[in-house]
């Protein structure tokens, strides 16, 4: 039996161990024929000249990002914590299973949903031609937000009761012993699930793809069309050859040293936290 | 007559009403259908300290817990009769709660620090009730820690997580951020029954340091704690009230046989 668990363990560390060699080996001899430098700080992206300067992706997959999670976290730590310690039983029922829907839509009708309804309103009302950095940024913050719900949701119901009556019975108010006593034992929990939501964000390309106007070019502005790193590599796939297929590959490595940085820095600073 | 003036060392003085701190008069109290406890009157007297003995489920926690109001958290729990602290029914709906756990802080069975700095976790109470002012709250922070004999044992790590001290210094914290909100009424729930007996005695002395400033209500599965620490003890069985005696009567000439089966130890 326990070889059995041992093996299922394998699989998982097998497939991360397998995609990170493939990546790197096809990826990297890009930067043998290619400036590294000229590569990531390049701002035009010609591939018919092979002229291949990502950082208006990089830039691009930042700001979508950072908007996701500027409108997205608040949102779901408050609705976690809402869930968690104010709704009552029956809201909770009726809320678990839509956030768990939220989170099983396929991300392509997320797009569609972004394509005709919020496109079209956001360009009667801010103007332009709606595909934006904004309505790329509110899509993936619904599409993060059952990631951040539900991590977030469990931490707070893990945290001891005891803080909670510790804090009420020094005369705190339920509110204020939510916000200052649970919440915060929550927070290594609440991050994680930013963390993957930060992750889930990064890496959409579908539901982007549709909104998002895809012009490589530097970020103009909330209102203007971007292009992200997973979006350059989706739409230029199907038909690159040779130094221009290299050079998706090379983006693809990027996207990926990205999200492992990410990764090890917050849980570096969480553990940092839980020791001090 | 109050069971203070029968009591050897303190018959000289005169008391007053002013000196009962508690007074609970037919106190019923239910957990839904459950009858937990039954017609109980007590009357608490200031600047003691009054040990609640009995065995599991008597009912002497449930009581602790509805001096402070913090069985309002369990659902279905109904309390008939009156609890006067000073005269005011704690359970008027006049009573601002947060206000009265102010007055009656509460010490927890299992140390309860929160996961943050011991010098956060004395001025989480404090900051609660709106003192900002950082001297101020240094101040507080080393007073509280004082009181609780603490301070000169973590007085250089006030910035240290409370989660890395031991189980005996936790306690005396959590003892501490009681003593920050300045209560006038402390209770302690069984409070050294997750400790060494080294940390035991710590907090067994600092509770008759305490006294002197503080009235003490204590819950205690150990008569021998009981018998040290306090004045005057109450012993619960099933629900009821037994008896309440100056603690060294209640010990050596117990008026009811149910207490003399429990102390001399035939059953509990």
């Amino acid at each position: 039996m326990r070889g059995l668990f041992l093996a299922s363990a394998c699989v998982c560390i097998l497939a991360v161990g397998v995609i990170c060699a493939f990546l790197f080996a096809n990826g990297l001899p890009f930067f043998t024929k290619y400036s590294a430098w000229d590569f990531l700080t390049g701002t035009t992206w010609r591939p018919l000249q092979e002229v291949f300067g990502i950082l208006p992706m990089i830039v691009g997959s930042f700001y979508v990002t950072i908007g996701a999670l500027l409108l997205g976290a608040p949102i779901g730590v408050f609705t976690a914590i809402l869930m968690a310690r104010f709704a009552s039983k029956r809201i909770v029922k009726i809320m678990k299973p839509c956030v768990a829907l939220l989170a099983g839509i396929p991300s392509v009708v997320y797009g569609f949903f972004g394509l005709m309804l919020l496109v079209p309103t956001f360009r009667q009302t801010f103007g332009g031609n709606g595909k934006s950095a904004l309505v790329a940024s509110t899509l993936l913050a619904i599409m993060i937000l059952p990631t951040i719900i539900q991590t977030a949701e469990a931490a707070i119901n893990a945290v001891p009761n005891s803080y909670y009556e510790g804090s009420l019975a020094l005369g705190a108010s339920h509110e204020s012993s939510v916000f200052r006593a649970v919440v915060p034992a929550a927070r290594p929990g609440i991050v994680s699930g930013i963390v993957l939501a930060i992750g889930r964000a990064i890496g959409e390309t579908t539901a982007i793809i549709m909104v998002a106007g895809n012009n490589p070019r530097m970020p103009q502005g909330l209102l203007k069309g971007l292009r992200t790193m997973t979006v350059n590599v989706l739409m230029e796939m199907g038909y690159a050859a040779d130094l221009h297929a290299e050079a998706l590959i090379a983006t693809g490595v990027v996207l990926f040293i990205i999200i492992m940085a990410i990764n090890f820095l917050f849980s570096f600073v969480n553990r940092r936290r839980v020791l001090q | 007559m109050s069971i203070l003036e029968q009591k050897g060392h303190v018959t000289a003085e005169t008391f007053h009403t002013e000196d009962i701190k508690f007074d609970i008069q037919n106190m019923d109290l239910y957990y839904t259908a459950f009858h937990a406890l039954k017609n109980i009157n007590m009357e608490i007297p200031r600047g003691h300290v009054t040990a609640l003995i009995g065995p599991s489920g008597c009912g002497k926690s449930t009581l602790l817990k509805s001096l402070n109001r913090m069985n309002d958290l369990i659902p279905g729990c109904r309390i008939t009769g009156s609890i006067r602290l000073e005269g005011q029914d704690i359970y008027a709906s006049s009573t601002d709660v947060n206000l009265l756990r102010k007055r009656v802080g509460m010490v927890f069975q299992k140390p309860n620090p929160f996961p943050m700095s011991i010098y956060d976790n004395i001025a989480y109470g404090p900051r609660t009730h709106g003192v900002r002012s950082r001297a101020k709250l240094d101040e507080i922070v080393e007073k509280s820690l004082r009181g609780a004999a603490l301070f000169d044992e973590v007085k250089d790590d006030l910035k240290k997580s409370a989660m890395a001290i031991s189980g005996g210094q936790q306690q005396r914290l959590c003892i501490a951020r009681c003593l920050a909100i300045d209560p006038d009424v402390i209770l302690m729930d069984e409070p050294t029954s997750a400790l060494d007996p080294i940390s035991t005695s710590r907090i067994e002395d600092l509770v008759l340091e305490m006294k002197k400033d503080y009235t003490i209500i204590i819950v205690t599965h150990n008569m021998q704690q009981a018998a040290r620490i306090s004045d005057i003890t109450a012993f619960f069985l099933l629900g009821e009230m037994i008896e309440m005696s100056p603690t060294e009567r209640l010990f050596s000439t117990p008026q009811d046989k149910r207490t003399e089966n429990y102390i001399t130890g035939r059953f509990g």
